[in-house]
């Protein structure tokens, strides 16, 4: 059964909390990764990866980079989830 | 004493120190054990030791895991030689009272003999089973032997330098040498300085042990490292980080500053005798004793206590006795010399690092910590060990030489002296 945005948003905010250790109440949809969540781009790649592990999804490194917001990861992991 | 302070512009003082090691978490705990004449060698209990049917079953583990000290992002982010450097940076900063100093003149060198061995053997694990996209994008950070001197340098803002000294087992005294002529030399006012390791891992160890450098005690591993002793048959590989903050004596004065002692003097050389075992007569460790001794302005009768690298093999701790007598001649029997790899084990790059940290502490206290397990002196050996528990040194300014030598030949004396 396909996870809600809600429930991907909650597991996407696990993750950050572990690779940057960020509050996971901070992980919001409307939030910037590096301007508001101050995370580069290496600890983007491990959230990605990740992120694939967790939602069962294949993120390609071209699709990263328009994952610019919170909002972007969770919406692309829920119209691509298996 | 036949001193003669100014040789150099600068005078260096030790300010801050920390350490994590086989028998403490922190500095003061370190030395409380060793005075007490605690080993800190187990046998080791992870699922590899079998494994891999290690021949060597034990070892010097941190007695303080660093995930107990540091953030979760701070321990995946940091190969754990990093970890442990910045646990004893951070020790060693607050200790000196975290001193208020321009970033650019605030530098570092941490040495570390290996690098990040566990990161480079986990990552090649995780690329042979789950393919590159799983490899984790801090692998190269985390395995150069700089991270950890990057990772303090981060940690303190310190932008005079960031300096990694490999020298196998003399890399952390190197750093420490670099750290005193950087301050000398006016390049920075305060320096973080010393060295990590982190090696238990099965190939280190199954690569010591091939080349029989390890003891094979495995029934008793608190009784494996015997440094001076007939039946000494290798050394026992050992973790940690051992760091001080270095300052210049008019900049520690100006804060007032608790200042523990003096570093005075560096000396290094180099044998060009073979690729792991030294001179067998020490000469070069006996130059670099030497040349500690000038570059500090002292005289051989200055030198009161010797914290020794003697690592518990057979042939090493023969030269090393034959390099005292050589820079000491008919005054080696009135020095003090201890060996405190017989609790902590050897902490590869760490060691030398650790061990003038123990130096300092020995000033400081006026008190040599003893060296255990040395229950039959070996008879081609005439140095005067302190056993059977520590022994307090006299009053009034003394000094004192901290050994470290490495596999390529290398040897590094540093000397301290009292301050008061």
């Amino acid at each position: 059964m396909a996870l809600s945005e809600q429930e991907i948003l909650s597991g996407l905010a696990e993750i950050v909390n572990e690779e940057t250790g960020l509050e996971p109440d901070e992980v919001q949809m409307d939030k910037s990764f590096t301007d508001d969540l101050d995370i580069d781009s290496l600890s983007m790649m491990t959230i990605v990866v990740n992120a694939e592990d967790k939602f069962g999804v294949r993120i390609p490194d071209d699709e990263v980079k328009n994952l610019t917001h919170v909002r972007d990861a969770v919406s692309y992991i829920a119209n691509n989830q298996g | 004493m036949s001193v003669s302070p100014t040789h150099k512009p600068r005078r260096v003082v030790v300010t801050g120190l920390g350490a994590t090691t086989p028998v403490g978490g922190t500095a003061p705990q370190t030395w409380e054990a060793l005075v007490a004449g605690r080993s800190g060698v187990r046998t080791l209990t992870q699922d590899w030791v079998a494994e891999h049917e290690l021949p060597v079953t034990f070892a010097g583990s941190v007695h303080t895991s660093p995930a107990d000290v540091l953030a979760k992002v701070e321990v995946r982010r940091n190969d754990p030689s990093g970890q442990y450097a910045l646990v004893a940076a951070r020790e060693a900063w607050a200790d000196a009272g975290s001193p208020e100093v321009e970033p650019e003149r605030l530098g570092v060198a941490v040495g570390s003999g290996i690098g990040g061995v566990w990161t480079l053997l986990t990552q090649w694990e995780v690329l042979k089973e789950k393919g590159p996209r799983r490899v984790f994008p801090l692998t190269v950070p985390m395995l150069m032997p700089n991270g950890p001197a990057a990772a303090v340098s981060l940690d303190l803002s310190a932008r005079a330098g960031a300096h990694c000294p490999v020298s196998a087992c003399a890399s952390g005294a190197e750093g420490m040498g670099l750290a005193l002529d950087m301050i000398r030399d006016g390049r920075a006012d305060v320096m973080v300085a010393g060295g990590t390791e982190a090696a238990i891992h099965p190939l280190p160890i199954a690569a010591f042990a091939s080349m029989t450098a390890l003891s094979t005690r495995n029934d008793e591993p608190e009784r494996a490292s015997r440094p001076y002793d007939v039946d000494r048959d290798g050394f026992v590989i050992a973790e940690g980080a051992g760091l001080m903050v270095l300052e210049a004596e008019e900049h520690a004065r100006a804060r007032g500053a608790r200042i523990y002692a003096e570093i005075v003097g560096v000396g290094t050389s180099s044998d060009a005798y073979h690729i792991t075992a030294g001179h067998p007569e020490g000469e070069g460790a006996a130059r670099a004793m030497t040349e500690a001794l000038t570059d500090g302005g002292l005289s051989v009768e200055d030198i009161v206590h010797i914290n020794a690298h003697a690592t518990s093999t057979p042939v090493g701790d023969l030269a090393e006795t034959r390099a005292i007598h050589r820079a000491f001649g008919a005054r080696t029997g009135d020095i003090a010399v201890t060996a405190t790899k017989s609790m902590t084990g050897h902490l590869l790059g760490a060691a030398g690092a650790l061990e003038a940290v123990l130096t300092v502490q020995a000033l400081h206290h006026r008190q040599v910590p003893p060296t255990i397990n040395l229950e039959n002196m070996d008879p081609e050996i005439d140095l005067d060990v302190v056993t059977g528990g520590p022994r307090a040194l006299g009053d009034g300014d003394l000094a004192a030489l901290n050994n470290a030598f490495g596999f390529g030949g290398v040897n590094v004396a540093l000397a301290f002296r009292t301050w008061s």
